[in-house]
């Protein structure tokens, strides 16, 4: 944020609830429905004191049914509502798959373009707190693969706010991944109000020798692995975050690869067919006479996410990861 | 015809629904032909048989009521109120038709009318009703209703549980209509259940359900005015397995090995439209009108060919655009 923007200090977690509490208060048509998100104040607590401003109907708690879940919000969405539908973990995704691929993501385009969907599908991804196989996933991926979705993934509490206000006035199906890791991670928030467009990538970090483009709660680990970079091997790092990854602004990262030559792709989900796969292709087919070596990726291995922190830690990337795949571009420390 | 104006009223109203049967019947038997002869592509589900239900419970409804459907989807359109020329462009895949020719046979809608789509996944629509009840009684706070049509196969999906037992623990205004044909596919509802009475499921879910005669119009045109009375009035949902049979397979061109010995001509002594003629035929309705309607319904019918015939197809290209809403909303 440049100088000239009042800001304030608050969480991630408190970004999105403020982003959708102010959305709340303006249009009485927007509503949000999932498990435990009334009085309780949702399974991560991100819903806290909303249903008490907007109650029952508005802060709807609902069965475990996700994929009634799903529907009720892309049925009043299709007929004159807003909705924003919280899944409590990414993992349960699958239960609604259908809800959500071939229902949401299709009616618009199926019924040759007429329908208007604003509807928003928050779930928390992520691992790094031994949650084991069905509750550490990151599955951005599937969703990336389903024309018809918009899908992003805010790394920090400015870009979740303003990323959540646009979210919610687009008009089509938004997945809306949050970081388990981030929620409580604080940061510098505009005091006004403010949208942040779709397919506009952040540039974090600039740096002339290699582009590092990470997602989510990989940002962080990114800006941390640079900056040691920076001070132990003089390797200056450009940290790029697309924010969205549906659509993707491909123009941002080409110009930096353009630049550096360089380019390593962090997500923390799998490595096979991951985002890194997608973003990788779209630098080699764009920008490979300016490339000095192959284009990396650093993501999960292709196993469940263990429970032990020994296991997971193997299995999971990290800071360490990145500054040693890094380095190996320049012949320094094998990643 | 009789002096009584009440009971000529009465009679205005069957000669509608027979009417709005005939279309269908004659709409599909139609598309039948197109079909076979390789005109419309893909694969259509036809609903030959069922009219009385569709015609039935959207007799009911309001265009700004909703409705949402199946696979087997056109009679429950043309119910509603659908435009026959745009959906037989539809079938023809021309860009003229409801869905620009990137729906076809399954995926017909038009929201202006309050259909919310046919869909080509079983039980698929079922959430998705619930959810446009949900919006008009506890968001937007008006008395729509919203008519899920849905078969037997749909019964034993997971979404069709979810969605009743949230309509029902919300008090939703939704009428869940379930076809029951007898067959998911080639599989009888008996082979794969072991309660075939499926109206008794609704007491576990906490709401009223019947089983009624699918193939008597007013049979089922009154048990639907009951629940959408209820559920206008906020008393929430009502679950109704109207009983019947469809006339052909799954699929146009399907070989059918599954049916019982005489079992469609047995039900054909029951066809909706034949039940609806003879009360019509004992109204003192004579040849002269049934000959008039089939040939106004037929000259509607060759229009809308004609429509889709003459129609373009889409654009190549044109496959690329409609996938999302240009912009937000202004800040």
């Amino acid at each position: 944020m440049s100088q000239a923007v009042k800001t304030r200090t608050m969480t991630y977690m408190e970004a999105i609830r403020e982003a959708i509490r102010e959305e709340m208060r303006k249009d009485p048509t927007l509503f949000m429905i999932g498990e435990d998100v009334g009085p309780y104040g949702g399974e991560m607590g991100l819903s806290k004191g909303l249903w008490e401003e907007f109650g029952d109907d508005r802060m709807r708690d609902a069965p475990i049914s996700e994929s009634a879940i799903i529907g009720c919000a892309l049925g009043a969405a299709l007929t004159g509502c807003k909705a924003i539908a919280e899944i409590p973990f990414g993992d349960f995704l699958g239960v609604c798959m259908d809800q959500i691929y071939n229902q949401a993501a299709k009616n618009k385009y199926m019924f040759g373009g007429k329908a208007r969907i604003p509807l928003v599908i928050r779930s928390p991804l992520g691992g790094y707190q031994s949650a084991a196989a069905q509750h550490s996933q990151c599955v951005e991926a599937w969703f990336v693969h389903t024309p018809g979705l918009k899908v992003v993934m805010p790394s920090n509490a400015a870009d979740a706010k303003g990323l959540m206000k646009t979210a919610i006035h687009d008009g089509n199906p938004v997945m809306f991944f949050e970081h388990k890791k981030l929620y409580q991670v604080k940061g510098e928030v505009p005091t006004e109000d403010y949208r942040i467009p779709f397919g506009v990538a952040s540039v974090k970090r600039e740096g002339s020798d290699v582009t590092v483009i990470a997602t989510s709660y990989t940002v962080q680990m990114a800006l941390a692995a640079a900056e040691r970079l920076s001070k132990e091997l003089g390797i200056e790092a450009e940290v790029i975050d697309p924010r969205t990854l549906v659509p993707l602004d491909e123009e941002t990262i080409l110009r930096s690869v353009r630049k550096t030559g360089r380019a390593i792709v962090v997500h923390e989900a799998w490595l096979r067919a991951g985002i890194g796969a997608e973003i990788a292709s779209v630098i080699a087919e764009k920008a490979f006479s300016d490339l000095k070596a192959p284009v990396r990726r650093i993501g999960a291995e292709n196993v469940p996410i263990p429970f032990s922190p020994v296991l997971e830690q193997f299995v999971l990337p990290s800071e360490e990861k990145i500054f040693n795949a890094v380095s190996a571009f320049f012949g320094g420390r094998q990643a | 015809m009789q002096p009584d104006p009440k009971k000529r009223e009465r009679v205005n109203h069957w000669i509608e629904l027979y009417k709005k049967m005939l279309t269908i019947r004659k709409f599909e038997d139609r598309v039948r032909r197109l079909y076979a002869d390789g005109e419309i592509p893909g694969f259509v589900h036809l609903y030959t048989g069922q009219e009385a239900i569709a015609v039935g419970a959207c007799a009911n409804l309001n265009d700004t009521d909703y409705i949402t459907s199946t696979h087997r989807g056109h009679g429950h359109a043309i119910a509603k109120g659908a435009n026959l020329r745009f959906m037989m462009a539809e079938l023809f895949g021309k860009k003229t038709g409801y869905c620009k020719g990137k729906g076809g046979s399954m995926h017909i809608a038009d929201l202006d009318l309050g259909i919310l789509g046919a869909n080509g996944i079983v039980a698929g629509s079922l959430p998705i009703a619930v959810g446009a009840a949900y919006g008009s009684s506890k968001i937007r706070k008006t008395d729509q209703v919203v008519v899920a049509f849905f078969g037997d196969g749909a019964t034993n999906e997971g979404a069709f549980h979810e969605a009743m037992n949230m309509a029902a623990a919300w008090s939703l205004p939704v009428i869940f209509v379930c076809e029951n044909n007898q067959f998911g596919v080639s599989t009888r509802i008996s082979r794969v259940v072991k309660e075939t009475d499926l109206a008794k499921r609704a007491v576990g879910y906490g709401m009223p359900g019947i089983s009624i005669d699918g193939n008597d119009v007013l049979e089922v045109e009154s048990a639907v005015h009951v629940a959408v009375n209820r559920a206008r009035k906020g008393h929430g949902p009502m679950f109704l397995v109207a009983n019947t049979f469809r006339h052909r397979g799954h699929f146009e061109g399907e070989v059918i090995n599954y049916w019982g010995k005489n079992e469609l001509e047995e039900w054909k002594k029951r066809d909706p439209l034949a039940i609806m003629e003879q009360r019509l035929r004992a109204s003192g309705i004579g040849d002269e009108e049934f000959g008039q309607w089939d040939r106004e319904i037929g000259e509607a019918i060759e229009d809308a060919v004609a429509f889709a015939r003459s129609s373009e197809y889409p654009q190549p290209e044109d496959a690329l655009n409609d996938l999302f809403t240009e912009s937000g909303e202004p800040a």
